[in-house]
């Protein structure tokens, strides 16, 4: 075996120092566990699909006042719908695609992909959610500003597609933030994102014709 | 181009200091026995002919009766690569040393074959979860893992207080 000097080397290399002197990352690590495992507790049922106006609020459309005011701050907010940028699968390349200049998303108003939820109205989750990105998501979620709205593209977004069956896949964004357009394809075309995002303005419009708010949970 | 060691011809370079450490060669790597492992990574690396100064992969395979944990090694000095491998017997605790005190790279592949194999690396200074969060029941990648029911899951769990 190895001679008296080397094992006297390696026994000072062995003895290595604590990592975690003064902050233990373990913790953390144990706290986000025990968000993921909350988040999934509270995720046993789908959102219910938006747009239906089944869900809204008690006393919405007796407060909101249908005129000709509403169809400006319409024609406002679905011409201006700025999405949120994040990206998190191979859908988020078709969707930066879509922003580029071939198939151009200016044209509806939506170019400005905010770097900040605050600033955002659209959020487009682009592919497959693990459970361990989910509780960015529902934060990414809750931190825009009302009113807002969701579309999963990508069958996997929508329902997990290929990857239902696996070990850590959300089966379907909808069980952790309620979506009101879904695109399918794996990844859809531009054209099918743009195609779903002109549904969403249809969308919108018709809820404010309606005297419906987007409804929030 | 790089040389990559035969089984036989890596085996007799293990042999010459650990006469009786070598289980088998196969045609281009070498199995030993499983408790020598740091030794002879250590032997690897310090040797100034072999010189394995890069471990450029740890991963291991689930054969059901025991995980092969498989090292692929290479010296960028004599550009020249091996494949060292191991085997970890049984599915409640298999077990190979740790070689982050050889190579520092080793730490996040370990804890990799840790999560997702569930072979633990003896000697780890922080041997934890890295892809699954914590929590996780079982270890995804093993052969008897077949599916993770996330209803069962979901039902089953307890609402935390924090």
């Amino acid at each position: 075996m190895a001679d008296a000097a080397d094992m006297e080397r390696r026994d000072v290399e062995l003895s290595m120092p604590p990592l975690f002197q003064y902050y233990d990352p373990r913790e953390d690590e144990a706290l986000e566990g025990r968000n993921i495992m909350d988040l999934m507790r509270r995720s046993e049922e789908p959102y219910p699909d938006m747009g239906t106006g089944i869900y809204m609020e008690d006393g919405v459309p007796q407060n909101v006042a249908v005129a000709a005011l509403d169809d400006v701050l319409t024609w406002a907010r679905k011409s201006s719908m700025w999405p949120a940028m994040f990206g998190l699968a191979c859908c988020a390349i078709e969707m930066i695609t879509t922003g580029a200049s071939r198939f151009d998303i200016s044209r509806f108003g939506m170019e400005i992909f905010r770097a900040s939820p605050r600033q955002a109205d659209l959020m487009i989750v682009a592919g497959w959610v693990t459970w361990k990105m989910a509780p960015v998501v529902r934060r990414i979620y809750d931190q825009m500003a009302e009113p807002k709205w969701v579309v999963a593209m990508g069958v996997s977004a929508m329902s997990g597609g290929p990857f239902v069956d696996t070990y850590s896949v959300v089966p379907g964004v909808n069980l952790i933030v309620p979506v009101d357009v879904y695109i399918p394809g794996c990844p859809p075309r531009p054209e099918a994102l743009l195609a779903g995002l002109m549904r969403l303005q249809d969308r919108v419009e018709r809820q404010q014709r309606a005297g419906l708010s987007n409804q929030t949970r | 181009m790089t040389r990559s060691f035969t089984g036989d011809e890596f085996a007799a370079a293990i042999r010459r200091s650990f006469p009786g450490a070598v289980i088998q060669s196969e045609r281009d790597a070498v199995v030993v026995q499983r408790e020598a492992v740091r030794d002879i990574c250590f032997y690897l690396r310090d040797n100034p002919e072999l010189q394995f100064d890069f471990l450029s992969s740890v991963t291991a395979t689930d054969y059901v009766d025991y995980f092969e944990v498989v090292y692929h090694l290479f010296s960028i000095a004599h550009n020249h690569s091996a494949v060292l491998k191991a085997w970890a017997e049984g599915r409640t605790n298999p077990w190979v040393p740790s070689v982050v005190a050889v190579w520092k790279g080793a730490d996040l592949q370990e804890r990799e074959m840790w999560d997702l194999l569930g072979v633990r690396c003896e000697g780890h200074p922080n041997l934890k979860r890295i892809m699954m969060w914590e929590g996780y029941p079982g270890h995804p990648l093993r052969k008897d893992f077949l599916e993770f029911d996330h209803r069962t899951f979901q039902a089953a769990l307890q609402p935390t207080e924090s």
